[in-house]
């Protein structure tokens, strides 16, 4: 069997490493950019890779959880943990509240109502402005667990990263577990799984309601670590950058998810004077990274130089 | 007591009678066989009876106990396990993945337990590899061990799904078209291996067309014409009655 | 009280019929090819952007219209060529997310060519409101349902007249069936494009008067388009246009009497509760599972 520790070793050290080569607070906000972009990826190509579903609406997910972390503490004084908590419960009930009628469907139809969910999520937060702020958005408090309040881009990468091993580290266990076999198993033929014994309806919920979960976590460590938000954070396009990362970066490969979340968050970066061109670079990454690359730049790569994965 | 027993089963297609009024029994131990012309309803039955679709009318037991439009993954769990006359590979797997998909009910599932990798879990697994490491030698497929599901040949992922069904430890396997598209060599080791699960005891009911490899291994015979039970019986009886011949050779003008 | 109501009604199947135009649009396309061109709302959008550079331009209004249906009709076709055709046979996610990323290369340059800046040109018949028991009806609005209704029967015309028009719907119904006959299917892809754009920007440039116009105008327009081709059952033409006048009614009176700031979640809710009931939509579509 294959070992994924060394995977996770040569990770750890990378994350070690990191922080002597960055030169100032700039590069370790990037960084934490691509871990927050990171693990939200992971979450999300669980169900699109991995379970083989389509989720075009993640950003609202991310958004529920943003929100909560600024919403409960600055009008109703929760502590900024317990806020993390109930805008990933919220995030998760409402997967799950959605999801059985919405798996019934398939292919466009997934699509479409996965799509308009973020997008009723993106208009409710634009909105109820009041609570919100509204399209301007609104200051968030920032994170404080048990007294430590991470202060700064360093401080805020060291907790990063702790969550990214953590997550890899998770991630690569359900996909080894019977659960994650049969996840791929409903990918492959979910009539075979199903008379494997195994209840198709309830792992794409399950699955679905863990990926919102995580997106609303780090939808909440992010509006804290940045101390601003709007609701631009839910909307279509941050939906599609996360799916672009996941098809990019590889359908069904952690590593992969990495990848993803690594290239396309310093896109952004170097294009950052040029608005349109923004747009118009993740277009066309999109087509051609499906048309040349389908399976996304890891497994492409790996299966040339013979590997799994 | 009977193992299977289906009693007026039917079932409509929009104005298709696919079934219509069938029932029969079938013992514990046997090998079972369901033949008749092409449309006459072969699949549909076996797909009523497994939980792919529900019958409009009529009762599914299996050792007495309903198990009518139970869901497949329900039924798995009752013990039948089944092999697709499409064959129904998760291409996006290795060999032998596929077949510890078939063990899936015997392992701790729990998601919590399954992201932090609790060692009880990996104990599971590693008796699960085993077991399906053996199942895959048991039919033949030893070569394949190392193997990505994409990578073999038709008749390797037809004793694939073989080897996935009996991982689930089945007390009824059923079989859809086993041979379909064998040569006669490829017939007459697949007749092997299903009389060795036969003679371990699995209860056995088959849809197949090749007449040879059906009379060679079959107790029973249940024969459909369009969707309608023609004749059952022994093997030896219905291969000699006249209806069963007409439905095949066509009648005399 | 019924004047009220009425002027709902009036905005509603006004916009209603640029979202049966988008959602003919995508019916269109999903029967040639199977494929939901999400880049779709973009050629909307080209419509009523390339009217107003051309106008500005200083070109008299004919030569603008025909320029701004021509070209989006050409950059169909581009579309088809450069994104749908070197992905043959890629599943629905992977054709999903190219379109995806299609619209918005068009969004995107048409960004960077001019500008984030809303746009508008003149209604065609002035601005003087028509008042009909007791609402305000706007000109342009007759045009917009007028040229609807033209476009809906020229396509009527198309399909049940002209070998063209055939030759889609035999594409559409087997692709390669129809191969086997003669069809030129990949000319009928081309055309299922060209055309599915043409319509588009039509009824972007018939409603930019009223609405007004911007590079991003697209998003919302295609997806709603797309939620009413969906509600009428993907592959109907009839279904595209009922469903693109009841997205637009039930958008006019949510803002009428809900919230004008929730009117762009009704049609959003209504897909969810449609689907929920009527996985195939009103008028059910193609049934494509098959166990």
């Amino acid at each position: 069997m294959k070992s994924p520790h060394s995977g996770l070793l040569f990770l750890g050290l990378i994350l070690l490493a990191l922080p002597l080569l960055l030169p100032n607070a700039f590069y370790f906000d990037i960084a934490n950019r691509m871990a927050i972009n990171a693990i939200v990826v992971l979450g999300l190509n669980l169900v699109i890779g991995f379970a083989g579903q389509i989720s075009l609406g993640h950003a609202g997910f991310f958004g529920i959880g943003a929100y909560a972390s600024a919403i409960l503490p600055t009008h109703f004084s929760w502590p900024p943990v317990a806020a993390i908590l109930a805008g990933a419960i919220g995030a998760a009930l409402l997967a799950y509240a959605i999801a059985p009628p919405i798996f019934r469907l398939r292919g466009h139809y997934l699509a479409m109502a996965t799509l308009g969910l973020g997008v009723v999520i993106s208009i409710v937060l634009k909105n109820e402005a009041v609570y919100t702020g509204g399209p301007d958005g609104m200051a968030v408090p920032p994170l404080s667990l048990f007294g430590l309040e991470p202060v700064g881009e360093k401080q805020w990468y060291w907790l990063f990263a702790a969550v990214l091993l953590f997550s890899v580290w998770a991630c690569q266990n359900l996909i080894d577990s019977p659960f994650g076999r049969a996840l791929r198993a409903l990918h492959g033929s979910e009539i075979a799984s199903q008379m494997a014994g195994v209840d198709v309806a309830r792992y794409k919920l399950a699955i679905f309601v863990l990926s919102a979960f995580f997106a609303s976590i780090m939808g909440s460590l992010t509006a804290q670590y940045v101390g601003f938000i709007t609701p631009n954070v839910a909307d279509f396009f941050h939906s599609i950058e996360l799916v672009t990362m996941v098809v990019v970066g590889g359908m069904a490969s952690v590593y992969g998810s990495l990848v993803g979340a690594v290239l396309l968050t310093a896109l952004p970066q170097a294009l950052v004077t040029f608005e349109g061109w923004e747009t118009v670079a993740f277009g066309a990454i999109l087509m051609l990274s499906m048309i040349f690359m389908p399976r996304g730049l890891v497994p492409t790569f790996a299966a040339k130089l013979g590997r799994r994965r | 007591m009977a193992l299977l027993e289906v009693s007026g089963l039917s079932k409509a297609f929009g104005g298709v009678l696919a079934i219509q009024n069938v029932s029969f029994s079938v013992e514990p131990g046997i090998v079972y066989s369901v033949i008749g012309p092409n449309g006459a309803g072969k699949t549909t039955l076996f797909n009523l009876i497994t939980g792919v679709y529900p019958p409009d009318v009529g009762l599914v037991r299996i050792a007495g106990e309903s198990v009518t439009g139970l869901a497949p993954h329900q039924l798995a769990r009752k013990g039948v396990a089944r092999t697709f006359q499409n064959l129904q590979i998760c291409a996006n797997m290795t060999a032998i993945e596929n077949v510890m998909l078939g063990g899936h009910l015997f392992l701790d599932r729990n998601l919590i337990k399954s992201m932090l990798h609790f060692p009880s879990l990996r104990r599971g697994e590693f008796a699960l590899r085993e077991s399906a490491i053996e199942l895959m030698r048991y039919v033949g497929l030893a070569a394949y061990l190392e193997s990505e599901a994409s990578a073999m040949p038709y008749g390797a992922l037809k004793r694939l799904e073989i080897a996935r069904a009996l991982a689930a430890r089945p007390r009824i396997l059923f079989l859809d078209e086993p041979a379909a598209g064998f040569n006669p060599v490829e017939t007459a080791e697949i007749d092997d291996l299903i009389r060795k699960i036969a003679d371990s005891g699995v209860t056995i009911v088959l849809v197949e067309h090749d007449m040879k490899l059906v009379m060679n291994i079959s107790d029973r015979i249940l024969v459909l014409n369009y969707g309608e039970k023609l004749a059952e019986g022994a093997a030896r009886e219905v291969r000699r009655n006249p209806d069963v011949i007409a439905a095949y050779l066509g009648k005399a003008a | 009280m019924l004047s009220q109501l009425l002027q709902f009604i009036f905005s509603g199947i006004t916009v209603g019929a640029t979202y049966a135009l988008a959602a003919l649009g995508f019916t269109l396309i999903y029967n040639a090819s199977n494929v939901i061109n999400f880049a779709q709302g973009e050629f909307i959008m080209l419509g009523g952007m390339l009217t107003v550079f051309f106008l500005k331009s200083g070109l008299p209004l004919s030569a603008a219209l025909v320029l701004a249906v021509a070209i989006p009709a050409c950059v169909g076709v581009l579309v088809e060529k450069f994104a749908i055709e070197p992905a043959k046979g890629a599943d629905t996610v992977s054709l999903i997310i190219i379109t995806i990323g299609a619209s918005l290369v068009l969004r995107g340059l048409m960004q960077i060519w001019q500008g984030k800046s809303p746009a508008v040109f003149p209604a065609f018949s002035g601005d003087l409101p028509i008042s009909i028991a007791g609402a305000a009806l706007a000109p342009q609005s007759l045009w917009v349902l007028g040229g609807s209704v033209v476009i809906v029967l020229a396509l009527w015309l198309f399909f049940s007249r002209t070998l063209a028009g055939k030759a889609i719907l035999a594409t559409s119904a087997d692709s390669l069936a129809a191969q086997l006959v003669g069809v030129n299917t990949q000319w009928v892809l081309m055309e299922s494009f060209a055309l599915s754009a043409a319509i588009g920007a039509i009824g972007g440039i018939l409603l930019t008067p009223i609405t007004m116009t911007s590079y991003d105008v697209g998003i919302m327009l295609g997806l709603k388009g797309f939620v009413a081709a969906v509600v009428g059952g993907l592959g109907t033409g009839l279904g595209a246009v009922a469903g693109g006048l009841l997205v637009g009614l039930i958008e006019a009176l949510t803002a009428g009497y809900i919230s004008s700031a929730y009117k762009d979640a009704a049609p959003f809710i209504l897909i969810f509760i449609i689907l929920f009931f009527m996985p195939r939509g009103l008028f059910g579509g193609k049934s494509t599972e098959r166990v």
